[in-house]
């Protein structure tokens, strides 16, 4: 922080660096006037709609058993979906700074997919390798599993689509952390668990749980993947995103925004406790 | 290690590779007279032409941010700063919900531009704006950090030898942030072509009008077209593995401007 405020005194005190005044309040208003109709009013509307007809009709579209068990399986999602990612990507961080191997390239490559793929793409795909139709699904079926609309097929797209996030977040971190903390610890005799446990683990903590966090909010909220492999069946496959789909597409805007406004919560905590952990990450 | 290859294979490797083969296994004609269809080419040209008025949008837009956020100080900076994420933490449903009613011609937005008798609902123009806000935070958190770590004394040598503040920006600056730019350009604009959830509720979807190439797939699957629907999907993995190997061309020439 301290640097912080002398860049910060240096930046203000060296008038060669400053835009003139008129073109940082240009600027800066242009800013707030992107701000206010992208951000601001986006979620100034999602209240007042949710609201329009009384805390009463708000609360009841909230309270509506078909809503609450779109929670409860957005919810089961989560929690199946960010501890698997997490091991996932505390492995594949670790692979890929602390080791040299054959494919690390690719490794990089695959973790920037499921920002390039459609989401519509995601979900198709394991319709296309468990569906009904196909001898997988099929086989699948005679035994009395069901993936595709149905729990673990939204479970499974998901995973596809959330996959990257805590990787992507580690890399970076343990990239600048280097590996000398771990070699120390394992020429004393450490074993690589212990080594992880003890020396990387406390490391990455705080990069870990923003990762987990953003992983967190983004399986809550995928709509495109999940909408593909749920089928849509009522208080049985339909998450919190489908859910406001449903409501919205019926006219019934109200209850569509009171479920949504609950999701805008979420956003907006994601966004806080980043802005919470980024100071600490810094402060260390 | 073994974790981590396993993972991967049956999450993304053996579902991808699936729709790969399957598409391969296609009769070649069946294949082609999809995805040349009239109706499947205009959500292609659609798509990738709302992306990519987005993605400028967001370079110009996106860039005066970072440089906003990052230069200036001002009263609500840390506020504005932590919204930048805002459309990676929103769910694209409710986004979506948002910008359809703002820009109904009752909404709030959309009132006011109904009076100038422009209508963003049901048009391109409305997809486009659903876009900008998907791709908009790519941009401002590729330029930010290198906006922030660029050295003071660059400008100020370039100013001591007699440059002026534009002269500064664009002989200096802008090359130096340049790549940083491309990135983020490029990740908004592959991002976009694939966006569904965002879009659907303002884009009215009209087929050969404002129907994106995600939705076909999206149609074609309802009607159990499973063939079609690979087919259209197949061609839309291309462009995106396309766009992946331009982005990682960008960072290899990135790394080396650097070296």
């Amino acid at each position: 922080m301290q640097t912080n405020h002398t860049q910060e005194a240096l930046i203000i005190t060296n008038p060669n660096r400053n835009d003139h005044p008129a073109v940082q309040l240009i600027l800066i208003l242009l800013t707030f006037l992107f701000f206010a109709g992208f951000i601001f009013l986006p979620l100034g509307l999602v209240f007042a709609q949710a609201f329009q007809k009384g805390t009463a009709l708000y609360l009841e579209a909230i309270r509506d058993p078909i809503a609450i068990s779109a929670v409860k399986l957005t919810l089961l999602t989560a929690a199946i979906v960010v501890p698997l990612n997490a091991v996932f990507g505390v492995t594949a961080a670790w692979a890929i700074t602390k080791f040299s191997f054959r494919g690390k390239t690719l490794l990089i490559s695959l973790l920037d997919l499921p920002f390039a793929v459609s989401p519509v793409i995601a979900g198709l795909i394991f319709v296309l390798l468990a569906g009904s139709r196909t001898s997988l699904g099929s086989w699948l079926g005679d035994h009395g599993i069901k993936i595709i609309f149905s729990t673990p097929g939204i479970v499974i797209a998901t995973l596809f689509v959330t996959f990257p996030f805590i990787a992507r977040e580690l890399i970076p971190l343990m990239e600048s952390q280097g590996r000398e903390e771990e070699e120390a610890a394992i020429t004393l005799g450490a074993k690589g668990w212990q080594t992880f446990r003890i020396i990387t683990l406390p490391n990455i903590r705080w990069g870990l749980m923003y990762g987990m966090i953003l992983c967190t909010a983004r399986s809550i909220g995928e709509f495109g993947a999940v909408s593909v492999v749920s089928g849509h069946i009522r208080g049985m496959t339909n998450t919190i995103p489908l859910h406001v789909e449903i409501l919205y597409s019926e006219y019934n805007y109200t209850a569509s925004f009171a479920v949504a406004s609950i999701l805008v919560f979420l956003a907006l905590a994601t966004i806080a406790v980043k802005a919470l952990v980024e100071k600490r990450v810094h402060n260390q | 290690m073994g974790y981590t290859v396993f993972y991967l294979s049956a999450i993304v490797i053996v579902p991808l590779s699936t729709l790969v083969f399957g598409a391969f296994r296609m009769d070649p004609q069946a294949f082609i007279s999809t995805v040349t269809s009239p109706r499947v080419l205009a959500s292609y040209r659609l798509s990738l032409s709302t992306a990519l008025v987005a993605a400028i949008f967001n370079a110009v837009a996106g860039f005066l941010t970072a440089w906003t956020l990052v230069r200036y100080r001002f009263p609500g900076r840390k506020v504005l700063d932590a919204l930048v994420d805002l459309p990676f933490a929103l769910p694209t449903a409710v986004a979506g919900i948002c910008f359809a009613t703002l820009y109904s011609p009752v909404g709030w937005i959309g009132q006011i531009l109904a009076k100038a008798d422009i209508q963003l609902i049901n048009a391109p123009s409305g997809i486009v704006v659903a876009l900008i806000f998907i791709g908009f935070p790519f941009v401002v958190r590729t330029v930010q950090p290198v906006l922030s770590e660029l050295e003071p004394e660059m400008e100020e040598s370039a100013q001591s030898l007699g440059a002026n503040r534009w002269q500064t920006f664009r002989k200096i600056l802008l090359p130096h942030l340049f790549p940083a730019l491309l990135t983020g350009v490029t990740l908004a604009f592959a991002r976009a072509i694939g966006e569904y959830g965002s879009v659907i509720f303002i884009a009215g979807n009209l087929p050969f009008k404002t129907e994106i190439a995600p939705l076909m797939i999206m149609t074609k699957l309802d009607q159990f077209d499973y063939d079609g629907a690979s087919a259209v999907a197949f061609v839309l993995l291309l462009i995106s593995f396309t766009m992946l190997l331009v982005l990682n061309g960008i960072q290899r020439w990135q790394q080396k401007a650097y070296q």
